[in-house]
């Protein structure tokens, strides 16, 4: 097919998935889906960061997600409170993959779950003091601990718990940052709003707040890794051969320290931009720390953002970044020569967060896959504008995409591997089709920089060309 | 069983006014329980001649959960057999007393608390219906029968308008009405003709007067309804005309709330607010 008849045919496919809908929900979800078309802008063409209506069903998280889940959870010598009943803790305890190193219970508290377990009583009559029995608590059994970070669940906003002055006086009895974050879930319409609340209180309660320490020429910062499957020391490794000095990553495998400190390098670089841009953007205003969006996902992408990364620096950086890239270049074209006649022409649909439907793209393409569907679950406009460029004409995209329409462009469409998350995964393993987990990479991982590659191209070939899905026909179709 | 809830603003005299007159529905041979929804826990002081008994709230949180009370605990009987309980709550400014009320009730509704012979339940609710849990007495199943507590004073007439809405709201999803208002004086001029003007553009009508008598007061500085510490007093015989006329009451109605300039327009025709 054309181009132009690839776009006709997913044009027709979006009206026939929109009949699903009554009138007004097809006039809503009409505005969140767009095809790629004359490189046009893309946030003119999709609607997004809007309210999801009730009846749709949504893949979306909450601002306590967001806030607990993404931002401050990996942050792990620092014990974290999820303030309300037990189910937001509980449910979003040790599912992230954000991994962390240190010792358990002395320098790194991620695999722990601390929650103030609401109780009937506690609603009625308040959890103000109940909140500082549990910080006295925690500093009893762990007093290496760096600060508290304290969550606060739905209920905790509805009945009016000042948690900033229980923190302002905790942190001074316990000299140690203690941190009311506000990430009530019924805020805002998506994770997005935590994130940007989770920024905020690094703003007011640690930034610039630290021990300080003198810049070197080469410090750098890595802003919004969050470490999944070891993400984040992946992208280290790389910054770190090329000459340039990783002195704080935020918030994967992060501490408070780092969190004081952010400001305090040359350059901060950031990868999910979507949930640090916030602070990225308040260090660049208030203390002059310049940033940079880079992408370490797949060679061609790597390669570019070391250039442009090396750029920033003095030419003792950029030759050793050539020399890296060099070096790597070849052994990456060793796991291409491999995998990519598997995987060549193989079509790839793809719902995700905050920067994979765009940043992966270019490692799909460098295993000779098309990403022909892509999608946010809580961009904003920006993130669509940003993505275009990565993005091939007759690309669907969809925002807030719902589980109806997911699923009926996945049997129109017929991607040869879907990636998305774990709501997804069975619904589409058992339409027989291949599927990656690409918010928690299915257990595997890191897929970041050259480390991470490999992996990436084994775990997609692992899917695409497993054996399994020619066993899975249905007996009565045989 | 009637279930009878009490609203008015805040001070307007709700708690002596209930307790004098189930006193009085006491009197005549009614069974009746009284549960105060209000954290300050003054609902039943006249009754059991003691402030703060054992409130669900207080003991619910002594002992960790509501689960771990008995009945027995929280619902004493006293002058006249009259069975006493409170929600109790917070002190003010933490916490949510609302959910307070809602816990305390469903707690003695689901223990057993309305036993078959009780005639009356009667709910005496903190100030204004604030939020959800202070309207909890009048959502469904619960008080299908309201009286409004108010005097010829600007606020207290405000109050009764407001919680008529709240009780259009229940009235219309549920089968709660409004039985009447009682003016409890406060001395206004005109006191009476303002009230029952109220009551009329209320849908609704003034179901006594309760004339102002300082033996109310010299009964409740000694934790004494009237009727038991003066029962020849002319103040206790109009607690009795109330009881009476709540008994025999079947003006159930579905108020019709004014907007603000109607009710400033009536105060006006009174006199009350000067142009």
């Amino acid at each position: 097919m054309s181009t132009k008849e690839i776009i006709d045919f997913r044009k027709q496919v979006v009206e026939e998935v929109l009949e699903l809908y009554p009138e007004k929900a097809k006039k809503n979800r009409r505005q969140h889906i767009t095809i790629k078309e004359n490189n046009e802008c893309a946030s003119c063409a999709v609607k997004s960061n809007s309210k999801t209506v009730p009846g749709l069903m949504t893949a979306r998280g909450c601002a306590y997600a967001g806030a607990k889940g993404v931002v401050w959870g990996p942050v792990r010598d620092c014990t974290h409170i999820s303030h309300g009943p037990v189910g937001c803790g509980y449910y979003s305890w040790a599912n992230r993959r954000n991994l962390a190193e240190g010792e358990i219970g002395v320098d790194n508290f991620v695999p722990f779950l601390f929650t103030s377990d609401f109780q009937e009583s506690d609603i009625i009559y308040g959890g103000d003091k109940k909140l500082e029995k549990i910080i006295h608590e925690i500093v009893g059994l762990f007093p290496n601990t760096k600060g508290v970070s304290i969550l606060s669940e739905c209920p905790v906003g509805l009945i009016g718990d000042d948690i900033e002055s229980v923190s302002r006086r905790m942190a001074e009895e316990i000299k140690l940052p203690v941190i009311p974050v506000r990430c009530e879930g019924f805020r805002g319409i998506s994770q997005s709003l935590g994130h940007h609340i989770a920024n905020d209180a690094i703003r007011d309660h640690l930034i610039g707040k630290g021990p300080g320490r003198e810049v070197g020429p080469y410090d750098v910062g890595i802003i919004g890794d969050y470490n999944i499957g070891g993400d984040a020391w992946a992208s280290k490794k790389i910054l770190e051969e090329i000459g340039l000095n990783v002195v704080n990553i935020w918030t994967g495998d992060s501490t408070i320290e780092m969190l004081q400190n952010g400001h305090l390098v040359k350059l901060n670089l950031i990868h999910c931009y979507r949930s640090m841009n916030y602070m990225a953007r308040h260090m660049e205003e208030t203390y002059g720390t310049p940033w940079l969006e880079f992408n370490f996902f797949g060679p061609t992408k790597i390669r570019e953002s070391i250039l442009k990364i090396a750029a920033m620096f003095d030419d003792s950086i950029m030759e050793k970044a050539k020399t890296v890239i060099e070096k790597y270049d070849a052994e990456m074209q060793k796991v291409i020569d491999i995998y990519r006649p598997r995987l060549e022409g193989k079509k790839v649909m793809l719902y995700v967060g905050g920067l994979r439907p765009r940043h992966v793209v270019g490692a799909y393409e460098d295993l000779g896959m098309e990403v022909i569907g892509t999608g946010y679950e809580f961009a904003h406009g920006e993130d669509y504008d940003k993505s275009m460029a990565n993005l091939k004409d007759g690309t669907l995209i969809y925002d807030d995409v719902t589980a109806i329409e997911i699923e009926e462009f996945v049997s129109k469409l017929k991607p040869d591997l879907v990636g998305s998350g774990i709501k997804e995964k069975y619904v589409f393993e058992k339409m027989g089709l291949p599927f990656r987990q690409m918010h928690s990479w299915d257990y595997s991982g890191p897929y970041h920089g050259y480390q991470g590659f490999p992996i990436f191209a084994r775990d997609m070939d692992m899917a695409v060309n497993s054996p399994t899905w020619k066993a899975v026909k249905a007996p009565w179709t045989k | 069983m009637r279930q009878i809830a009490i609203y008015g603003k805040g001070g307007i005299g709700k708690s002596t006014t209930t307790q004098n007159t189930v006193v009085a529905l006491a009197e005549m041979g009614r069974k009746v329980t009284i549960v105060g929804c209000d954290p300050k826990a003054d609902s039943t002081r006249l009754i059991l001649h003691s402030k703060a008994q054992t409130t669900v709230m207080d003991l619910a949180r002594e002992r960790g959960t509501v689960e771990d009370l008995e009945l027995d605990e929280v619902l004493v009987e006293g002058y006249l057999g009259v069975r006493c309980s409170e929600s109790g709550g917070p002190e003010p400014g933490v916490g949510c007393a609302g959910r307070g009320v809602i816990t305390a009730i469903n707690f003695l509704e689901e223990n057993g608390a309305y036993t078959a012979d009780t005639d009356y339940v009667f709910y005496d609710v903190l100030g204004d219906v604030v939020c959800g849990g202070f309207a909890m007495p009048i959502r469904e199943n619960k008080a299908k029968e309201i009286y409004i507590v108010t005097s010829g004073e600007m606020m207290a007439m405000y109050a009764a308008n407001n919680i008529s809405k709240g009780i259009l709201k229940y009235a219309t999803t549920g089968t709660v009405r409004l039985g009447g208002l009682i003016c409890n004086s406060r001395v206004v001029d005109k006191e009476l003709e303002l009230i029952e003007a109220l009551a009329k553009r209320l849908n609704t009508q003034m179901i006594h007067f309760m004339p102002r008598d300082n033996e109310v007061q010299r009964a409740e500085v000694r934790k004494m309804t009237v009727i038991e510490y003066n029962p020849t007093h002319k103040q206790a015989d109009e607690y009795r005309a109330l009881a009476k006329k709540i008994e025999n009451n079947k003006m159930m109605t579905i108020p019709t709330p004014l907007p603000m300039e109607e009710l400033e327009e009536l105060l006006m025709e009174y006199g009350i607010m000067e142009m």
